[in-house]
């Protein structure tokens, strides 16, 4: 594109504001979005008009925003909160008096007195236009879609009384579902071409696996060249499917060999649960977001007829042993042995939408990525050796099932090289979303149940396993232990709160300083570490193009793909926006504050393996079993 | 003849750097207040008062601005802009210079139809000879300004000439319409305050600084001013651009272009509409007829479902897909023409599409939306009887 660097720039420029105002500006059309002003709230007022009614609005806000604000409803399609405006489903127009046209409420920008009508007839009857053209060109029943009552057109079309399609409707389907990936589905029959998915890729994203292909009525939603999304840069990490308002993303979905498994008496059936979906699943069951509900699950999951339940805080925890480890063995390498083949900064690895991005575009630097596998993939590793030489059962008889918020984490667990146990470490991830339906299918209402446990051993992770579902949690967590590994002290911040690795700052950085350090990590005496924390690739680009510019230096960096880490990710309850996001989050560090075990390195069945099995951390058996490495993968 | 041809404006006594010379030593706000009151209204069809957008231009806080020539001429049967360029090429360019004078732009860009890449060696040769005299680059004519052009081959579509789009395509991306407002004139090429202008709108310029509004607004309505080039086309003796006077009619046209039988005119291209006998004494003003750049007569030997399907099946393959009512809307107004073709469709589908028509006029995004109804509507309404005398196997 001519123009990148303009774009590029700008965008940074209103990368602060944009935040504020909770919403991605950009104003390039790869996206169709057109040019949204660089809005910025003065804090004046101006008096606006809707329905009758005078309101004192923020000058600055849409129309949308503005009406939102004072409950006055709009509907809404392609207008997404986390994205850029497009201003082109044409669902929320409203009439401006003195306006030739109706304008869309999602575009328009308050600057001077209007007099707004949000519902007259003009408007009832386009807004109804609107969702019977899209109707007619819609294949689908909604009671065989999974979208059924989470559907945003369908939703309108109650909403505005459809009980008859003027226009027709499309009755076969005209593309081919391609589910290539084994992360995303995605079914052009249900499209209605929102471009919220290409708004999240290209402009949230910025990975670009998406575009609008072809004019008029052959518009759709294209990937390079048409190609199934396998065999495109896809990073998997569904940020698409949860701001798609229909069905036509969706998260390919194991749940049909996870109910075979479990009706399958020959087989052991293990579940591990990440704390995101944790945090988020009760969404589905009508709680608020923000409602943690991990034991309850556990409790849903034995009646399901898991056999067992870990959690996979456990692993988080091994994680850090073996990344804390790894990182202070890189230190130690660059800096006293001045080894040129280890790398500094250390990213994190436990995101595989990041390792996946790293990979696709970042090849140069896939020696700086942690060796460590994700908690997931660790957690089916040691239950198909540790575990199953515990218990004495046969490891090819265990079926590992993961929970995940992840969409990600399904093409991981099939990447090849996953499979240093002899058995493929992970068979299954399960999304949020997945799960919640397996629970629904079996008839079990959530939050009624009475809490339960984790199985033991592998059932007990710390607070600081914990808060890996929230963006800075890893690199929260690992600081706890290497700072006290190095030290011999607590990480010095109140409470171990780790507060400016915290929040939804899309980067976040900080400097440790490292004193009166234990004798044998002299060489770390007075140093200053510098990490940085990012979520959501695009952010993450930003800091790789900082380092490989040469004028960023950080030593450690966590990356999570999606914005704000695992609680927002492609297999969580939909709808996402940041209030969900921060609810989430809150409900995360809330249980890790009320927990007593804060501390990977303190986690007693952590110590426990460790003597049982690895030896110490990074140890020959680790690296087997717990490390992996990555393959550089082109951009087309 | 009817028709006052004596008084012509662009295809009259042209003196190069006249207009220049005098506007560069006027203030941008004397330009402007020119303007202003000689009451141009853009030539490229919405009509918009050129001094008003220059003005709005000139306040713009953001710098650098942009002087952008839409000469994209996508619009079926229209070459007006063909003729201007090909020939006349030099008022055109003085005209974008006093743009740039007027609203504090330093580059004019000419966003050139594709199609219209067989000019681009003509178009460098005059720029380059119009640098060389000093009429365009550095310290135009030891005045202290500076300006300069550079032509850009558009990109193929109908909608790129849509203004946004355009902005969009020379931008590099996609020829898609933005949202407005913003409008360029606040938040144009790459985000800086934009004037976009016709052609023709632009060729008008030099005339008006030179020799007043007054002598501008000598011919023309009251609310259309001036005269205006018309691509004429269809079942006429003599087809051609032809510069007449506002408020001439379209009786008078057919006359003058030798036109017989005459069953219908299409007035405004592609996205304009369709008159029957009954209106041809209309004058063709922006209050009136709106003209846009292109007559297109249909003589009656037409088959007028025929002549919109035409239009319509343009519409549905120039829509940028970008925003439902025009993407879906179209099509199902093709697909009403069809099923009227079989004599499938009954009146009151017929009626609810006319609702439909009506309302992508107003909830479309941009203006090839909006103004794609035009044809339906207005062929359905003028050419009922016809249409409707089809044979019909469905009625309810
Ligand atoms: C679909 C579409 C196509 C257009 N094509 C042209 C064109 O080819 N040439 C043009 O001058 N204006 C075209 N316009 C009008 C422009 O958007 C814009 O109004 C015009 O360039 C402004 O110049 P004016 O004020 O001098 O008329 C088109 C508008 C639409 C909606
Ligand atoms: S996507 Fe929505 S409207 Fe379409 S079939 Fe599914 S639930 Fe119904
Ligand atoms: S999963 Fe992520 S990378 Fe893949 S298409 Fe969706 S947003 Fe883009
Ligand atoms: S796939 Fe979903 S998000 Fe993307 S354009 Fe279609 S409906 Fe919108
Ligand atoms: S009205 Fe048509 S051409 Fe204009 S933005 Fe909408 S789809 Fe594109
Ligand atoms: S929500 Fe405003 S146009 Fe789609």
């Amino acid at each position: 594109m001519a123009n990148k660097d303009t774009k590029k720039t700008k965008k940074e420029k209103e990368q602060k504001s944009a935040e504020k105002l909770n919403l991605a500006q950009c104003s390039n059309a790869a996206c169709g979005a057109g040019s949204g002003k660089e809005r910025k709230l003065t804090g004046e007022k101006i008096k606006v008009t809707i329905n009758d009614k005078e309101l004192e609005v923020d000058k600055g806000l849409t129309i949308l925003e503005a009406a939102r604000k004072h409950n006055i409803h709009i509907p809404s399609l392609c207008y997404h909160e986390d994205l850029c405006v497009a201003g082109i489903c044409r669902v929320c127009v409203v009439e401006i008096e003195g306006e030739r046209t109706l304008k869309t409420a999602c575009t328009y920008v308050v600057d001077r007195p209007i007099k707004i009508k949000t519902s007259s007839e003009k408007v009832r009857k386009a807004r109804k236009f609107v969702l019977e053209l899209m109707l007619a060109n819609h294949f689908g029943e909604c009671y065989s879609c999974f979208r059924n009552l989470n559907c945003e057109l369908q939703k309108l079309a109650q909403e505005y009384g459809i009980d008859q399609l003027r226009f027709g409707h499309v009755t076969t389907p005209r593309y081919k579902v391609d589910k290539s990936s084994y992360a995303v589905v995605r079914d052009k029959d249900k499209c209605i071409l929102c471009k919220r998915c290409i708004r999240t890729c290209v402009d949230l994203q910025e990975v670009g696996v998406l575009e609008a292909a072809n004019r008029g009525i052959d518009t759709k939603v294209q990937t390079f060249f048409d190609k199934p999304l396998a065999e495109v840069v896809c990073i998997n990490c569904g940020q698409c499917i949860n701001r798609c308002p229909t069905s036509a993303l969706r998260a390919n979905d194991p749940t049909e060999q996870v109910w075979e498994a479990i009706d399958d008496p020959n087989k052991i059936v293990i579940i591990q649960t990440a704390p995101s979906p944790r945090a988020a699943i009760g969404e589905l069951f009508g709680l608020p977001a923000g409602t943690s509900v991990t034991k309850k699950l556990n409790t849903a999951l034995r009646m399901l007829g898991f056999d067992k339940v870990f959690d996979t805080n456990f692993t988080a925890d091994l994680t850090i042993m073996e990344e804390g480890t790894e990182f202070l063995t890189r230190v130690k390498e660059v800096l006293v042995n001045k080894n040129k083949k280890v790398k500094l900064p250390m990213f994190t690895s436990c995101c595989p939408g990041w390792v996946k991005y790293a990979e696709h575009f970042y090849p140069e630097i896939l020696d700086n990525l942690s060796t460590c596998k994700s908690p997931q993939q660790m957690f089916g590793a040691i239950l198909k050796t540790y575990y199953a030489e515990k218990t004495g059962v046969d490891p090819a008889k265990i079926v590992t099932v993961a929970l995940m918020p992840c969409s990600a984490k399904k093409f991981e667990c099939n990447r090849p090289e996953m499979k240093s146990s002899g058995y493929k470490d992970v068979d299954y991830g399960l999304t949020t979303r997945e799960l919640a339906q397996m629970i629904k299918e079996a008839g079990i209402n959530l939050p009624e149940l009475t809490e339960s446990d984790f199985d033991h051993p592998l059932g007990l992770g710390s607070g600081a396993g914990l808060i890996f579902g929230a963006t800075g949690g890893v690199m929260e967590a690992a600081l706890r232990t290497v700072y006290e590994i190095v030290t011999g002290r607590e990480v010095p911040f109140k409470n171990l709160d780790i507060m400016p690795v915290r929040g939804m700052e899309w980067i976040r950085e900080a400097v440790i300083k490292f004193e009166k350090v234990k004798p044998e990590y002299k060489f770390l005496e007075g140093a200053e570490v510098k990490i940085a924390v990012a979520h959501g690739t695009a952010n993450a680009k930003k800091i790789v193009d900082e380092i490989l510019a040469g004028r960023g230096f950080w030593h450690f960096i966590e990356i999570m793909a999606c914005p704000g880490g695992c609680l927002g990710g492609g297999g969580q309850p939909i709808p996402t926006n940041l209030e969900i996001r921060e609810a989430r989050a809150r409900a995360i560090y809330s249980e890790d504050e009320a927990l007593a075990l804060r501390k990977s390195h303190e986690n007693p069945e952590i110590l426990q393996i460790y003597k049982e099995y690895f030896g110490e951390p990074n140890s020959h058996k680790a690296h087997k079993l717990l490390h992996t490495h990555y393959t550089p993968r082109g951009r087309y | 003849m009817l028709i006052d041809s004596k008084k012509q404006i662009l295809f009259s006594e042209f003196t190069p750097g006249y207009g220049l010379s005098i506007a560069l030593k006027m203030s941008p706000e004397k330009i402007i207040d020119i303007m202003i009151r000689s009451t141009l209204r853009g030539r490229g069809g919405a009509g918009f008062p050129t001094g008003l957008k220059w003005q709005a231009t000139a306040k713009a806080q953001k710098t650098p601005k942009y002087i952008v020539c839409n000469a994209d001429e996508g619009e079926p049967g229209t070459f007006k802009d063909r003729i201007l360029l090909s020939d006349y090429s030099e008022k055109l360019f003085e005209g974008m210079t006093i743009a740039g004078k007027a609203v504090g732009s330093n580059k004019g860009i000419v966003y050139l139809r594709g199609e219209y890449r067989y000019l681009l060696k003509k178009l460098d040769k005059v720029l380059n000879r119009l640098r060389k005299i000093g009429y365009l680059g550095k310290n135009i004519l030891n005045s202290g300004f500076d300006f300069d052009i550079e032509i850009v081959l558009g990109s193929g579509a109908y909608i790129c000439g849509e203004e946004t789009a355009l902005i969009e395509s020379l931008e590099g991306n996609r020829g898609e319409a933005r949202n407005k407002p913003p409008f360029p004139t606040d938040e144009g090429y790459l985000g800086c305050p934009t004037v976009v202008n016709n052609v023709e709108t632009f060729s008008y310029v030099p005339y008006i600084i030179n020799k007043g509004a007054d002598w501008f607004m000598e011919i023309g309505t009251e609310k259309s001013k001036g005269s205006k080039l018309f691509s004429i086309s269809g079942d006429v003796k003599f087809p051609g651009v032809y510069e007449l006077p506002f408020g001439v009619s379209i009786a008078e046209i057919l006359e003058l272009v030798g036109a017989r039988d005459t069953k219908a005119v299409q007035v405004g291209g592609a996205s304009g509409i369709c008159i029957s006998k009954k209106d041809f004494d209309k004058p063709l003003a922006f209050e009136s007829l709106p003209p846009g750049g292109s007559i297109i007569v249909f003589n009656k030997s037409r088959d007028m479902l025929k002549v919109l399907k035409n239009f319509i099946e343009f519409f549905v393959e120039e829509s940028c897909g970008q925003c439902t009512p025009c993407r879906e809307g179209n099509y199902r107004l093709l697909e009403a023409v069809e099923k009227l073709e079989r004599g499938e469709c009954s009146i009151n589908y017929l009626k609810v599409l006319r609702k439909l028509a009506e309302s992508m006029k107003y909830t479309s995004k941009c203006g090839l939306g909006q103004t794609s109804p035009n044809a339906f509507l207005s062929i359905i309404d003028n050419f009922k009887g016809e249409i409707l005398a089809r044979p019909k196997k469905v009625n309810d």
